[in-house]
């Protein structure tokens, strides 16, 4: 009985607890209009800003997004961000560029894939236009977007691009 | 407020990527512990307990703090668990002291803690929501690009963020209880440590750490007649703004703006650089450091990397900042609000050994989480507040 | 103490499955009512604090969102507790306590419907000690049913009556889940679900929020009609190792009692925080509530259980019980944990 033991520095008890999700009034709306091609903004039934994707509510007002529209697949890049590590759940080869982009129309940024240039010419400012994944593999979901490409148009200079942050 | 509040113990655990000898329950005793030997002060002796941690998923058991309440002698006494993402520690600790300001209670135990090791943070941080590819990977992904926007603003020197880290990285050589040390540490090792999230390198990001930290905080009373000196809170405040919203300032947030500028008005504070000696804040990232002195109000806008640059934050500097390796060198998520606090109260309480700030006698804890978007801070002083 | 009144409180109809709006927009409309009803101008609410569980939206962070519902431009001092909404506004009666504020916003939300909610609640256990056998929660509860019922202090026609009592009061609650005349006979005949507890003996999975405005004398006294006074208020704990308590009592919950100043005075009415029909017992007990205190005039837990939300719901519903003129004095009681681990005891009066 004396002699010495391992201590128990582990045990595995492996949880599995499944969910079933619900998006919500305005989520869906904005979902159902990716599985036609369209990007709809929600109206904020207050301030009348555009939200891409609307989560159901202008933050600032508290009020509900009710009414929608169409906005543009063209946008200017506010910010960008090159990821040289890997993460779990994201399926894109190393190393990529996401950007922030606010879509013509809207008044928040959307995230999006920058491809088409090398990352030395990404630069907040830059013009860039949705490269759409064919018509046949649409589905509810922003993934229908394959990535953002830049656009032959001049940069918005960065003094415009204030509150938008 | 009804009743003066005061930090009369504070208790660190050691800080490591995997702190397999002790189980949750070890791990907040030990922190737990250390904070009432400091006080000098027995379970019996605590009337409430306030535990805080950052999301249940990162140890996958749901509301920990039940099955933990009874190891910091919660039983048959009042327990809050406060959550407010990445500001939780501090928000905590904010918390408890309510508890003792109200009049409530006499003395109140609260502990913050992480233990990563125990499951899978980045997993718990990235669940696949339908519909929604995540293209923003980790809390990098998601602060990267608002470096970048503060880089473009304000147009500080690229190095600013290696100064800062290296700055961090040699204050953690003297923190005994610090996670991450590095005694070789150069600036060009820095420099040329992996890209990570372009502009952040790996050296200019936290470690994951499991710790804990636990405070007691006591009425005048206890603060008065507590053998070692008091640390003494002079304001508490906390802010906090949606993540996402048309017009939001993400780089200068306006929650924390606002939440320094009231925070300062309740301390009685007018010119914080100067009045405040030292500053414990959130800096998970190194940039972070130049944007929150700006978003404290110790720099013009614009002109927060000057500080950086000029030494300022330096051990020597005119306003020291993360005397303790700050969370760049320790990053026990849930717990990491709450060293800052505590630190803050070292350095009043002259505690703080080889990273004490001589004559510090007024200094400022500072948290933040979420998207930049909770904020908790405190001022903490050498004397109770006139 | 300062003295702080409920001056508004609203919840969301109670259902078992909010199919189509997500927590944002569950919360929008009562948090909008509540801000109304008090007659306090969204920006001059001192302090905002809300009560809700990750592992409920199977979410990090998930309480982050709900800032979406709030309002919160201008930024606003707001704080969150990983608990029930009971403990939201307790964590608000402090700050008003310390003077710093006047006013408070407290809400929850939980969609019990999104996971498998008594599985879900096994993850609440020790994880290294209970968590690996996997009790979930009605195991539990039944195991605390039995030890009542061989310890003589209950019978399952008792268990039987609470609920048939509960749900007949849900008759008179438009946002009850579960109400109707129940024969205590016919609920006998049914057969167990985990033995001794049948189907009745437990709660519905519910889909739901609250809302509610408190606020100090003068201003309460400003802006509402018929306040309803917080005249104490307490929570406290008992272990969370089941084999080392005696569950046929909830000492947590007497000593809160006591602390709230339940006794002395009459008490008119008790809306008690009790998931499974023989905690009411259990409760009632530990209270020292009399027989002519009408308990559950909401229909209470067994009628609508919005985890995160059932126990800031007692404290509502006991207030308007109250500002209806239907009561003078209240208690109202909230839990959390396995088999009333953790309790908190409100007094109300008009």
């Amino acid at each position: 009985m004396s002699e010495e033991r391992e201590p128990v520095t582990r045990i595995v008890t492996p949880v599995r607890v499944a969910y079933t999700y619900t998006p919500g009034i305005a989520s869906e709306r904005f979902l159902r209009g990716c599985k036609e091609g369209k990007l709809l903004g929600g109206i904020c039934d207050a301030c009348g800003r555009v939200y891409i994707p609307s989560r159901g509510a202008c933050p600032r007002c508290a009020a509900p997004t009710s009414k929608f529209q169409e906005l543009s697949d063209q946008g200017t890049i506010i910010t960008f961000c090159i990821v040289r590590v890997p993460a779990e759940n994201i399926a894109v080869d190393l190393p990529y560029c996401t950007a922030s982009i606010l879509l013509d129309g809207a008044d928040i940024s959307f995230t999006g894939l920058i491809q088409g240039c090398p990352f030395e010419d990404v630069r907040i400012g830059m013009r860039v236009q949705a490269i759409w994944k064919p018509e046949s593999e649409w589905d509810y979901s922003v993934g229908n977007i394959e990535h953002f490409h830049p656009l032959d148009e001049p940069d918005i200079p960065f003094k415009d691009l204030k509150g938008y942050s | 407020m009804a009743e003066h509040a005061a930090v009369i113990g504070i208790g660190q655990t050691d800080f490591d990527a995997k702190r397999v000898d002790v189980s949750q329950v070890g791990l907040i005793r030990e922190a737990a512990e250390r904070a009432l030997a400091d006080a000098e002060l027995d379970w019996k002796d605590i009337d409430a307990v306030v535990i805080g941690k950052a999301p249940d998923m990162f140890e996958g058991v749901m509301m920990p703090e039940l099955f933990l309440a009874e190891a910091l002698g919660g039983v048959g006494k009042p327990m809050l668990r406060v959550h407010t993402a990445g500001s939780v520690g501090g928000s905590t600790a904010i918390v408890a002291a309510s508890l003792v300001q109200s009049g409530v209670h006499e003395r109140v135990l609260t502990v913050a803690y992480e233990k990563q090791s125990e499951s899978n943070a980045m997993w718990a941080l990235s669940i696949k929501m339908p519909f929604t590819p995540t293209m923003v990977a980790g809390a990098g992904g998601f602060f990267a690009p608002l470096i970048r926007g503060y880089m473009e603003r304000s147009g500080a020197p690229e190095d600013t963020g290696i100064r800062v880290a290296l700055k961090d990285r040699l204050n953690a050589l003297k923190n005994p209880v610090a996670h991450l040390k590095l005694p070789d540490v150069t600036f060009e090792m820095i420099q040329n440590s992996p890209m990570l999230w372009d502009p952040i390198r790996y050296l200019e990001t936290c470690p994951s750490s499991d710790g804990a930290c636990a405070l007691v905080i006591g009425n005048e009373k206890h603060g008065r007649a507590a053998s070692r000196p008091a640390a003494w809170i002079h304001a508490t405040n906390m802010k906090t703004e949606p993540t996402m919203f048309a017009g939001r300032d993400q780089v200068m947030p306006k929650a924390g703006l606002e939440c320094s500028e009231e925070l300062y008005k309740k301390a009685g504070i007018t010119d914080p650089r100067k009045e405040i000696d030292c500053a414990e804040i959130y800096v998970p990232f190194s940039w972070f450091e130049p944007m929150w002195m700006e978003n404290l109000h110790f720099a013009p806008i614009n002109e927060g990397w000057k500080m950086t640059y000029e030494g300022a934050t330096a051990l020597d500097g005119d306003l020291p900042v993360n005397m303790s390796g700050g969370v760049l060198s320790t990053n026990a998520i849930g717990a990491s609000g709450m060293v800052r606090f505590a630190e803050a109260a070292m350095q009043v309480r002259g505690q703080a050994g080889d990273h004490q700030i001589d004559g510090a006698r007024k200094a400022l804890g500072h948290a933040y989480g979420g998207g930049s978007q909770y904020f908790s801070m405190w001022i903490v002083a050498d004397q109770p507040m006139q | 103490m300062r003295d702080v009144a409920v001056i508004a409180y609203a919840q969301t109809p109670y259902v078992r499955t909010e199919r189509v709006r997500n927590e944002v927009e569950m919360l929008m409309p009562i948090i909008d009512e509540v801000v109304k009803k008090a007659g306090i101008p969204r920006q001059e609410i001192g302090f905002t604090c809300s009560g809700s569980t990750d592992y409920l939206a199977g979410q990090s962070f998930s309480f982050v969102m709900a800032v979406d519902a709030v309002g919160a431009w201008p930024p606003i001092m707001e704080s969150h507790v990983e608990m029930d909404g009971a403990w939201a506004l307790y964590e608000a009666w402090i700050k008003i306590q310390c003077g710093e504020v006047d006013s408070a916003l407290i809400f929850s939300f939980g969609r019990s419907s999104m996971g498998e909610t008594a599985e879900t609640m096994t993850l609440q256990t020790d994880p290294y000690t209970m968590a690996p056998l996997g009790p979930d929660a009605i195991s539990m509860a039944a195991l605390q049913a039995r030890c009542g019922l061989d310890a003589g202090l209950f019978s399952e026609r008792d268990m039987a009556e609470v609920a048939a009592r509960n749900r007949r009061n849900a008759l008179t609650n438009p946002e009850a889940q579960l109400a109707g005349e129940f024969d205590v006979e016919a609920l006998l005949a049914a057969p167990y679900r985990v033995s001794p507890l049948r189907d009745h003996d437990c709660p519905p999975v519910t889909d739901g929020a609250a809302a509610m405005v408190i606020a100090a004398a003068d201003v309460a006294r400003d802006v509402s009609d018929k306040p309803v006074w917080i005249r104490g208020i307490d929570h406290r704990l008992d272990s969370h190792q089941l084999g080392s308590r005696d569950l046929t009592k909830s000492p947590s919950t007497r000593l809160a009692g006591e602390r709230a100043g339940v006794s002395p005075g009459k008490i008119d009415i008790a809306e008690l925080h009790a998931p499974f029909s023989h905690q009411e017992i259990i409760l009632k007990n530990a209270l020292g509530l009399d027989d002519d205190v009408r308990i559950n005039p909401s229909g209470g837990a067994l009628a609508a259980n919005p985890i995160m939300s059932a126990g800031l719901a007692r404290i509502g519903e006991a207030s308007r019980q109250i500002s209806g003129g239907a009561a003078s004095r209240a208690v109202a009681h909230a839990t959390s944990g396995p088999c009333l681990q953790q309790n908190l005891v409100c007094v109300l009066e008009g």
